[in-house]
């Protein structure tokens, strides 16, 4: 009767015994006290539902992707910081703090965490606040399916959150490989809360890349074509593409994996027929177009920075998409570099290891482009141009050791290394966090009206540069120095003295952490002083700077038509920016919707009940999704039409601001009135 | 800009650390301090393609600070073009030297890896040592088929002599790895690799296990003995006087999980033990149909019968 009610869960589920998990359970339940709390204090219960869990909006949801992300950040350093702080002590006869299952918990839920968790909610965010703006639109093709994959992304992060208290997290790395994954080596529910909160993660990703596909498609402004599209949302287009072809992959990958634990088939398993070499194949068929999914957003985000702030067009465009494209291409041929060592042909492994240097060459291209986009320009040093400069430098870098291990026999010695963790964050970080980073500083006075602090955001720029280094050049060396990856433990004093360093390195970018946390509350308190009464505080070139800071919830009062790239400069350059319209007509806007939220709650109940074997809520969340959607599709009273009065009336007070803000059409290389840069 | 300029003084020092601290421990760096002929090469080819990549490199570090130095925006009397976005002759570079570069390392990687295929028998003249390797949750058992001993934990091989390795998993994937000999090779069950490496000189060299596999993970190492070959014969001798066998019973016990096991001798192994060790992931004991490419390499079962010692 029990396990009819409660499935495999039971009371000894929860870690009591261990106090640093319940310490760390006690710290995310009081943040979340915290949270609920101020909201219930200061009475928000109601427009944080009108306004915010229930909207449509691409901007509100873009930021909730991002709060998402920032949190998720937090959790996945926390992760990070322990297993520097294991590995800088447990040498010889010290076993560190940690004992293996914990620390191998903790290292798959970093990966797990940061990927999906942290870097695709960040990327996706900037994606909504911007690539609607970028093209002239209202909002997304499909509002409520975006509703929907934010609340996936949520709830399964949910997910790897209660796992934290409720049963364990997968002990078998965030890429799962069976058979260790399988039940015989993994009976508990770890692995499956790592599938399912992947499985349902996953699924909004694809509805994300369909979308956003779809929006890039159909919805750009008249006049521009796909040779007048901001590099920023050309990069969002190749990055839906590979979200829409590669994720498909995973999902089967992950139910292939779900049937062989739920169902006893022999898909992955040793034996019986299984094949575990079927799943790293399938695995890294989506995993390294994922790869490019986490940066090339992060390369669009440098393309629009490093030609705003150099003033100046950026250089090569046709080359930046030509590039983009081929990298998008080229991600699908690359799986198998990521297992040379699994026995392949000398022809195999040749080809995707040819395939993977050829993505260097695109690449360099673009990392070309921007620096002759500097050139003869007017760089300002802003925070988001710091983190571009940081990434070109850091990257190459990380470029270096990535060609060094595409080469298959240099691989036979670097594969599961420290050098190999040491390669991959020293992509991510700098190509894909870096670039988050710059797009949070470029586009937050967009989003929210106003600017972020510059001091605190050199400091924590120059924290977590600093701290990169610290942290990650030491790996390199270790790698060298043959040790490999996820040790817990290790018997040679050589190596300590470098993981002493990458572990100081982990403080110094904690240090970062806190500046940028510091950034934000000074930022929020000062805000009278930074408020962007233009909407264009950084003398933009592309369309999101034409509209006020924040965007009305239109976006757009009379769609503008595009005659350059740099729209909005041509515009300016004209001295048609700002024009009004001789009338304004009614919009048609979609209509806020409870759907997207509930959905989400039914599939984490889904999700937790598949984890621990409730059949019967299983099924419950799974009909609760499905009445949902059917209910919301038989809903014909989705939408309304603001009327032009209502229009006129925003965009009046609109026009105050500009007068108070003194704009008026200015020409590139003057800088904004109230931006003054610091050299 | 001083900011600027301590970033670039920061990664100086760091890059200069970096390298005397290679310089300084080389004897630690075990992939670039290599005691055998694969190693070698594979040290040799990370070399080479390092300094092939700095010709794109280098200019990049210095054209970062040098632009954004240059055309910072207080620099007046830096020319300023704001229209100008595309010159044929740059791009012609920016894709040529690249890619250049690429087909010369393509050219490198195509050859090396032919070359240094692990499954290529090494000096086919000389009649190699053959080893089959096991891995075990969280050891290594070592059987020499041709002397019909076995060991845990401890690889002993003569220098000077090739040694090819039979390769396979009773458990989840492992990845088998001597640094200081070169290639690693992954472990699977029910299926077959093959390494072949040689050490050059005597000498104690760590082994150990690269891919994760649960909880014992980070004990999973053992050291590589490379000795004379009389050292060889003689070590052989005194395996063979050890009490322990490795039969059925012994190798059921032996396989259940244990961490930090200690090095362990047997003086006998149950015959064709390796071939019964993949098959029993077999359906049927049916060894599956060979394909081309992968299927065809990674081997599967029943390997051709070789001379076991006697239990």
């Amino acid at each position: 009767m029990e396990s009819t009610l409660f499935g495999k869960l039971t009371v000894s589920a929860v870690p009591y015994d261990n106090p640093i998990i319940m310490g760390a359970v006690g710290f995310s339940l009081l943040a979340g006290a915290v949270v609920v709390g101020l909201i219930t204090y200061y009475g928000k219960w109601g427009y944080l539902w009108k306004e915010w869990l229930t909207s449509v909006d691409h901007k509100k949801i873009g930021v909730m992707y991002i709060i998402l992300a920032l949190i998720m950040l937090l959790r996945g350093f926390a992760d990070a910081i322990m297993m520097r702080a294991q590995q800088a002590v447990a040498e010889g006869s010290s076993q560190g703090y940690l004992p293996p299952y914990h620390y191998d918990q903790i290292f798959s839920a970093h990966g797990t965490i940061m990927i999906f968790f942290m870097a695709m909610p960040f990327l996706v965010g900037l994606m909504n606040i911007a690539v609607p703006l970028q093209i002239g639109a209202r909002d997304v093709a499909f509002p409520f399916m975006n509703a929907i994959s934010l609340w996936l992304t949520v709830i399964s992060a949910a997910l790897v959150m209660v796992s934290l208290g409720v049963g364990d997290f997968s002990h078998a790395g965030w890429t799962g490989y069976p058979p260790l994954s399988e039940t015989q080596y993994s009976p508990g529910p770890g692995v499956d809360y790592w599938i399912w909160s992947l499985q349902l993660s996953g699924i909004g990703s694809l509805m994300t890349g369909i979308n956003f596909f779809t929006t890039i498609m159909k919805m750009r402004a008249p006049g521009m074509t796909l040779m007048k599209m901001p590099i920023f949302t050309w990069a969002a287009l190749v990055t839906t593409m590979l979200m829409a072809l590669a994720f498909p992959v995973l999902t089967v990958t992950l139910g292939l994996l779900t049937l062989d634990r739920y169902l006893g088939t022999h898909f992955f398993t040793n034996g019986v027929g299984g094949n575990l070499m079927m799943f790293p194949n399938l695995f890294w068929m989506w995993g390294h177009p994922e790869v490019y999914i986490l940066i090339l957003p992060a390369f669009g985000v440098f393309s629009e920075v490093v030609a705003t702030f150099s003033q100046k067009r950026l250089f090569g465009y046709r080359s930046m998409v030509y590039a983009t494209i081929a990298i998008g291409v080229l991600s699908f041929a690359v799986w198998l570099h990521h297992f040379f060592t699994m026995g392949a042909g000398a022809d195999v492994n040749a080809f995707f290891g040819i395939a993977t240097m050829v993505i260097a060459v695109p690449t360099g291209v673009k990392i070309f482009n921007w620096l002759f986009t500097m050139y003869r320009g007017r760089v300002q040093f802003t925070v988001p141009i710091r983190w571009t400069l940081a990434f070109i430098v850091t990257f190459c870098i990380g470029g270096m050791s990535g060609v060094l291990m595409s080469v298959p026999p240099a691989d036979f010695v670097l594969h599961n290394s420290e050098f190999l963790v040491a390669h991959f964050h020293n992509m991510l970080i700098p190509g894909a966090l870096f670039g988050y980073f710059a797009g949070y500083a470029y586009w937050f006075p967009k989003a929210f009206g106003f600017r972020l602090d510059e001091k605190w955001g050199k400091r924590a720029f120059w924290a977590w540069v600093i701290g990169f280094y610290l942290a990650f050049m030491p790996l390199y060396v270790l790698g060298f120095m043959g040790m490999p990856r996820r040790l817990e433990h290790y018997d040679n004093p050589a190596w300590q003295p470098y993981l002493e360093v990458a572990a100081a390195g982990a403080a110094v970018i904690l240090v970062g952490i806190i500046c940028q946390a510091v950034q934000l509350i000074v930022s929020i308190r000062r805000r009278e002083q930074t408020r962007d009464l233009s909407g264009d505080p950084w003398n933009g070139r592309t369309l999101e700077w034409s509209v006020s800071s924040p965007p009305p919830f239109y976006n757009f009062a009379q769609i503008p038509v595009v005659h350059d790239l740099d729209a909005f400069t041509d515009m300016k350059e004209k001295g048609i920016a700002y024009q009004r319209p001789a009338e304004y007509h009614d919009i048609h806007m979609p209509k806020n919707t409870s759907a997207g939220f509930v959905i989400g709650m039914f599939a984490f109940a889904f999700g937790f009940a598949m984890i621990w074997h409730i059949w019967w809520l299983a099924l419950a969340g799974a009909l609760g999704v499905l009445i949902t959607l059917i209910v919301r599709s038989a809903n014909d009273d989705t939408d309304y039409h603001v009327p032009a009065a209502e229009v006129e009336r925003i965009e009046n007070e609109r026009h105050r601001l500009l007068a108070q803000a003194g704009t008026a059409a200015r020409r590139p290389g003057e800088a904004a009135p109230q931006f003054v840069h610091q050299v | 800009m001083r900011a600027g300029n301590r970033h670039f003084g920061g990664t100086t020092l760091l890059a200069m650390a970096a390298l005397t601290s290679l310089g300084g421990c080389a004897n630690q760096m075990a992939v670039l301090n290599p005691m055998g002929a694969v190693g070698a090469q594979e040290k040799t080819l990370i070399l080479a393609a390092f300094w092939v990549m700095l010709i794109v490199v280098i200019p990049v570090f210095f054209m970062t600070f040098w632009f954004a130095w240059k055309y910072r925006a207080s620099n007046k009397a830096a020319t300023y073009a704001p229209k100008w976005d595309y010159s044929g002759k740059i791009e012609a570079v920016v894709w040529l030297v690249p890619a250049v570069i690429v087909a010369a390392l393509g050219v490198l990687a195509w050859k090396y890896s032919h070359e240094l295929d692990p499954y290529r028998p090494i000096e086919p003249g000389i009649k190699p040592v053959n080893i089959e390797v096991v891995a075990l949750d969280w050891k290594w058992l070592f059987i020499y088929p041709d002397q019909g001993i076995a060991t845990v934990n401890r690889l002993v091989i003569p220098a000077g002599v090739p040694v090819s390795l039979r390769l396979t998993s009773d458990s989840v994937m492992n990845s088998f790895f001597i640094p200081q000999l070169g290639s690693q090779i992954y472990a699977m069950a029910g299926m077959q690799t093959r390494l072949h490496l040689l050490a050059d000189r005597p000498g104690v060299y760590e082994g150990l296990n690269t891919q994760f596999s649960g909880a014992g993970f980070s004990g999973q190492h053992f050291e590589a003995v490379a000795t004379s070959k009389l050292g060889f014969d003689e070590w052989i001798k005194q395996i063979e006087a050890s009490p322990n066998r490795l039969d059925e019973a012994a190798f059921h016990k032996l396989e259940a999980p244990s961490r930090n096991n200690p090095v362990t001798y047997f003086s006998a192994v149950k015959p064709h033990l390796f071939s019964e060790i993949i098959g029993k992931y077999l359906p049927n004991g049916a060894p599956p149909a060979a394909g081309r490419g992968v299927a065809a390499r990674i081997e599967s079962g029943n390997s051709p019968p070789k001379k076991t010692g006697t239990t």
